[in-house]
């Protein structure tokens, strides 16, 4: 009866092997920590996070390999951004670390185990080459999330948080599945690759196809939170405990851009001309709603909600001139772009979380507009940190936001869509308005309260490293780019 | 050495500017200030070599510097000056130590950073004039908004948060139009960002056009123009007094810069075609804006919208297309630096003694400060346009350039002398002149040691170029041919 079972290869799975058996093992090891000694459970997961980037550097062969039946693909796209996402996930972990102590709700082994779940999920994400795969990692990456948002079970408005979260995320998953299943339909087959050597090849119903693009445009959209499917991201991000928005502001973005690019462009490239409008559509209209509201809020977690629907927007442009009418030309430049983009945009929103973190304390949450007031006569320091990384928000250079913003437009006006980039820089202009306010009630206005700032100094030397690096790779933003380059170039 | 002067007068004041922070935070704010002198006199320095090194008669760039940079979007660190840039380097550098001194004793809050963000705005203006890659100019460009956003938001007025915003918001408006342009030029040039590449670079007259209007806005915004100008007043108004100096002295002369560097070369074509407009503009500035100024009750006011009508003669010159206009015009430029320096400097002096801008809250200032009057005459003197100041030179060249082109235009703009000469003299006469207005008055103490340095020094620069503007018009000539070279033969095949 085993005569098919043909044992799959395993190396191009390994990281993702070993983070599973890692969380298992923390997840059982917890259970003999005592909660006065979570640390165990702390660095055990770090190292996890450690050992995942020495084995991505040992296994990468920089070639395409596929394996489990052409369900997981391995290529240099998805080994870039998984070892993005585990610096980030270590970074965020390092950042939470003060503020889960200090709330003891929060300091259980669950909370280090789910986030191991949930960057499983997300190396899933980046590695699918099959729906059902893409599924499964977006189900981790979801369910592990609500949980987390919860995980301050006393606080109503984190269960709230959560509440919105599952309903709209079970909704945008259900879309994605209805999407997937009439590509289905219309192709035969489950697998990415396949689809588009299905379409190449032709015959395929149209209609049928294009039916299943617009759920899975849609599911997608959820998943970003890009406008008209962003209303979860503004509650939620609000809602959850500052390390949790820290943790969704970050490496899911670097997910969702893996599975549109797995989606889009290596399944359905040949539509492209039907998704690049919806594209559009969805990259405006978060530009302009998210830049709008965001100057509405007087809660800076709020105000960083809109403003990552914004960014994603913009993102989204880059994604959108891959093709110009059939001349694929620009589409290793387009997309390489937005890469990168989403890379700096994950950088400077650890960041900013980051300071949240750093200006809050046990039982105080700095997540208002107003407890920023006069941080420069407080320490001067960290409100330099906190201008460079709204000044690279707002895309001013020298900043790596503004080198973002720049490989971006020049990927849009390289395709000839000179109304968007000037559609683009319009919004951005009115961006900027709100992340100078930031600035002004830090350097202009006179402090609430003259406390000193009580964070660790690990914190505090890793607020000012992730500060300086925004301006570091603005200064020098080329290996990144490069990378980003070299990565699709080996990959598309 | 010589070969990276133009990346030591970038980086000398930017490193020194967070040298002063750090000094500040060690020591206290009399080692701040030290530091910040130090720095801004050592970034003058390095600058002087650039004028006595200048072969005058070469029309292209010297001092050059070229490494590569990104070199996935092909942008390199390409610096250089020509006779056209290097007197605003020095300008720019020497105007520095000016505004370190000035703030010595008056700027008392947060010293260190007051002086920091002057030194690495200086630093970021070097590097705007001196800049051959298109997004390096434009990285300058916009990077230089955030410590004048910082320096107006905090040492500031009053109204201090609305004049920063208008600052930052208008500005980078103007900055983003530029920002595509310079893209799209990039596509056009088969992926270049050379400023000098794109001289040379074919366009046809339609592109041309889009170009330089995406160009002339962002400029425009900077010179500022008319009617563009509205954040002018505001910003000069709330800005302390360096931030009023570095303001007329340097930032207004980037948009104009900018005229001369990208849209006249650049699109030369559309320049011709679209010259009415911006000699249209111009005029309007020149002589509505000296009307306005004429009615100013607020003396910072009445300078910065003066600093508008003379920016408006700059602009004029340009678009003269000849030798005479715009080496006039660049004349008109650093000339301009001086004396609204000065001038800005000399309402600083009177505010720090009264805390009042009022024309009406003063009157016989003469009687208390008659050393301050007299220097103060002779910058008045200059903004009206004396000749033997600075102020005519300029002036009197652009007229002649205008009256080849049409007497009218010559005409207007020449009604702008006696428009300025009321609007500045009357100023003078009622804040200098007459009895002694109130206790407040009474109370003024003449110019210490330190003032009197500062606006002696102006005052010799004053007098001096307008005496033997000689040295300073040499060093264009070579420069200015090469630009008028390109700009007046056609792109168009």
């Amino acid at each position: 009866m085993f005569d098919n079972f043909v044992v799959p290869d395993l190396l191009p799975a390994a990281p993702e092997i070993f983070l599973a058996v890692m969380a298992l093992a923390i997840l059982m090891i917890d259970l003999l920590v005592k909660d006065s000694r979570r640390t165990v459970t702390y660095l055990l997961t770090q190292l996890t996070l450690v050992g995942c980037v020495l084995i991505q550097f040992g296994t990468s062969t920089g070639e395409i390999v596929y394996t489990f039946s052409n369900m997981f693909v391995d290529d240099l796209m998805s080994d870039l951004l998984k070892l993005f996402l585990y610096v980030t996930v270590f970074v965020v972990m390092l950042y939470s670390r003060g503020y889960i102590i200090e709330r003891p709700t929060m300091n259980k082994g669950e909370y280090y185990v789910l986030t191991l779940f949930a960057t499983l999920g997300m190396m899933v994400m980046i590695s699918a080459n099959h729906f059902l795969t893409i599924y499964l990692g977006l189900e981790l990456l979801s369910l592990s999330l609500y949980a987390m948002v919860a995980m301050n079970r006393d606080s109503v408005t984190s269960t709230e948080a959560a509440m919105k979260y599952f309903v709209l995320g079970a909704l945008a998953s259900g879309l994605l599945l209805y999407g997937m299943s009439m590509i289905y339909g219309a192709t035969g087959t489950l697998e990415i690759t396949g689809v588009g050597e299905r379409l190449l090849s032709g015959g395929v119903n149209k209609s049928v196809l294009v039916f299943g693009l617009v759920f899975l445009v849609s599911g997608l959209a959820f998943k970003l939170g890009v406008v008209p499917f962003h209303m979860w991201i503004p509650d939620v991000y609000h809602g959850a405990p500052t390390s949790v928005t820290l943790f969704i502001g970050s490496a899911p973005k670097l997910a969702a851009f893996a599975i549109v690019m797995r989606l889009l462009v290596n399944g359905l490239i040949t539509m492209a001309a039907d998704w690049q409008m919806m594209l559009i559509i969805l990259s405006v209209l978060s530009m302009a709603i998210g830049n709008l509201a965001a100057i509405a809020q007087t809660n800076l977690k709020r105000m960083l909600a809109y403003s990552a629907i914004s960014h994603m927007g913009f993102m989204l442009l880059g994604i959108t001139t891959g093709v110009v009418s059939g001349d694929a030309r620009y589409a290793l430049n387009a997309y390489s772009s937005a890469m990168f983009y989403v890379i700096a945009y994950v950088m400077m929103s650890a960041g900013t979380f980051g300071m949240i973190l750093l200006m809050s304390r046990a039982g105080f949450e700095a997540d208002n507009l107003d407890d920023f007031k006069g941080l420069n006569k407080r320490s001067p320091w960290f409100a330099g940190v906190m201008l460079m990384l709204m000044f690279s928000m707002a895309g001013v250079p020298f900043f790596v936001g503004f080198f973002a913003k720049f490989s971006v437009l020049q990927a849009v006006v390289a395709a000839g869509y000179m109304w968007l980039a000037i559609v683009a820089v319009l919004f951005s202009l009115i961006g900027a308005f709100y992340y100078l306010r930031v600035v002004k009630l830090m350097y202009f206005d006179a402090p609430a309260d003259e406390t000193p700032i009580a964070a660790g100094l690990d914190m505090k030397i890793l607020v000012s490293v992730n500060g300086l690096a925004v301006a570091g790779f603005g200064l020098f933003p080329q290996m990144i780019m490069s990378l980003c380059a070299y990565a699709l170039l080996r990959s598309l | 050495m010589s070969n990276y002067l133009l990346s030591l007068a970038i980086w000398i004041p930017i490193f020194g500017g967070f040298g002063v922070l750090v000094a500040g935070s060690l020591g206290d704010d009399s080692k701040a200030r030290a530091t910040a002198l130090l720095v801004a006199v050592a970034g003058f320095l390095v600058t002087i070599p650039l004028w006595t090194g200048f072969d005058v008669a070469n029309g292209g760039m010297q001092f050059v510097e070229l490494q590569t940079w990104i070199p996935r979007f092909n942008i390199n660190y390409h610096l250089g000056v020509d006779g056209i840039s290097m007197l605003f380097v020095l300008l720019n550098a020497f105007i520095t130590i000016i505004v370190v001194a000035a703030g010595w004793e008056v700027i008392q809050n947060k010293v260190a950073q007051y002086n920091a963000a002057f030194l690495i705005m200086s630093g970021l203006m070097n590097g705007i004039f001196t800049s051959l890659d298109g997004v390096l100019f434009y990285v300058f460009f916009e990077a230089s908004l955030i410590p004048l956003y910082l320096i107006i938001g905090i040492w500031g007025g009053p109204n201090r948060v609305y004049a920063a915003f208008k600052f930052f918001l208008y500005t980078l408006f103007g900055s983003l139009l530029l920002l595509i342009a310079l893209m799209y030029l990039f596509i056009q040039s088969g992926g270049s960002f050379s400023i000098l590449e794109w001289h040379k670079l074919p366009l046809q007259l339609g592109p041309q056009i889009w170009i330089f209007l995406a160009f002339m806005i962002s400029f425009a915004v900077k010179v500022p123009m008319w009617p563009v100008h509205t954040w002018l007043p505001d910003a000069h108004v709330e800005a302390p007094t360096g931030g009023s100096i570095v303001l007329a002295a340097i930032a207004l002369k980037l948009g104009a810069y900018g005229f001369l560097r990208f849209s006249l070369p650049i699109a030369p074509d559309a320049s011709h075609e679209l010259s009415s407009l911006v000699i249209g503009l111009s005029l309007i500035a020149v002589v509505y804006i000296g009307f306005v100024a004429l009615v100013q009750s607020d003396m910072k006011k009445l300078v910065a919208y003066s600093s508008i009508a003379h920016m408006g003669f700059v602009t004029l010159g340009f678009f003269l297309f000849s030798a005479i206009g715009i080496e006039g015009a660049l004349v008109q430029m650093v000339s301009h630096g001086f004396v609204s320096g000065a001038m800005f400097f000399c309402i600083g002096v009177m505010y720090d003694r009264v805390h009042s801008r009022q024309i009406a809250d003063y009157g016989g200032v003469v009687n208390t400060m008659p050393k301050f009057a007299a220097l103060f005459m002779l910058f008045s003197m200059a903004n009206a346009g004396l000749p033997a100041t600075s102020g005519f030179i300029g002036e009197f060249m652009i007229i002649l350039g205008a009256v080849k082109l049409n007497f009218w235009v010559a005409f207007a703009a020449a009604s702008s002398l006696i428009v300025g000469a009321a609007y500045t003299l009357w100023m003078y006469k009622r804040v200098v002149f007459g009895d002694v207005a109130n206790h407040h008055v009474a109370e003024m103490s003449d110019i210490n040691k330190r003032e009197f340095a500062i606006l002696g020094v102006l005052a010799l620069c004053t007098l001096g170029m307008g005496l033997y503007p000689q040295p300073f018009t040499e060093v264009m000539h070579a420069s200015v041919n090469e630009l008028l070279n390109h700009v007046n033969i056609s792109k168009i095949h």
